[in-house]
């Protein structure tokens, strides 16, 4: 998925345009005691009952399906219907991704802290 | 998932030039590639233009959070609206943090409030303003490299 803009292409390195718009439910679906717990359980692939899943946990069913539905909607479970029960499963390829938006992010303020530091130790860095 | 980007770099002279480089809003804007209507002020929504080539225009925008002498300069990124250039709240946090080492300065940068982002319209502001920096600061890389 690009979200590059027609007529810019080829004027710059292709850039990540995309990450963010999924990277922020990922990051705040992630930032939760509780759903850090469920991933948890999920990460090692097989799928799990709500009733599964709310054991060992202080919450109720429906608070536990509260939780699992933010994860469902930022990408990182998949639910599926078994009989008369949902099954959800651990979906791993959001957090590949903002990984992978950070690093960019990341080699970005590295690119532009070497013209910082180019700049104060001499004098150069501002050529347009 | 820690949700804050932190780099730490050492530089070669004093806070007192690494100062001016942060917060002069000329000098930012040289090694930034930015273009600022005027100097940073706390508090205040300072605006500008990347200088890019091929991207020249582009709105930037932040909102002044700190300027604490030779310390801490932050902002918040804000997101612009290219079609309309209107802007909403702040977003993610951008701070440069200074500290004098024997060889110079110690800088550390963090941004941060990627968990923090809105609803689906402000995020693709956000994207919009996304774009822009990942643009500049691959052609950053470009010319540093050359």
């Amino acid at each position: 998925m690009s979200g590059a803009e027609p007529g810019r292409e080829g004027a710059a390195p292709a850039p990540v345009f995309a990450a963010p718009v999924f990277a922020a439910p990922v990051f705040a679906a992630l930032g939760d005691a509780t759903r850090l717990t469920l991933v948890s359980r999920l990460s090692d692939g097989q799928p799990r009952s709500i009733v599964q899943l709310t054991e060992g946990l202080e919450l109720t069913r429906q608070g536990v399906t509260k939780h699992l539905r933010i994860l469902e909607q930022a990408g990182l479970v998949a639910s599926r219907r078994v009989g008369r029960e949902s099954r959800f499963v651990f979906t791993p390829a959001p957090i590949a991704e903002v990984r992978h938006y950070l690093d960019r992010v990341s080699e970005q303020w590295d690119d532009a802290l070497a013209r910082l530091k180019s700049l104060v130790e001499d004098g150069e860095g501002g050529a347009r | 998932m820690d949700d804050r980007i932190e780099k730490v770099i050492e530089l070669a002279a004093p806070v007192s030039r690494v100062w001016r480089a942060l917060t002069d809003h000329e000098e930012f804007g040289r090694w930034f590639r930015v273009e600022l209507d005027g100097p940073f002020e706390v508090g205040e929504v300072s605006r500008g233009r990347m200088t890019f080539p091929g991207y020249e225009g582009l709105p930037w925008e932040v909102l002044v959070r700190s300027l604490e002498p030779e310390r801490l300069f932050s902002f918040s990124w804000r997101d612009v609206d290219p079609k309309t250039g209107v802007s909403s709240e702040a977003m993610m946090l951008v701070e440069f943090r200074l500290e004098a080492i024997p060889t110079g300065t110690r800088l550390t940068i963090t941004e941060s409030g990627f968990s923090a982002l809105p609803d689906p319209r402000r995020l693709e502001a956000f994207r919009e303003n996304t774009e822009g920096w990942n643009i500049q600061a691959g052609n950053l890389a470009a010319h540093v490299g050359g």
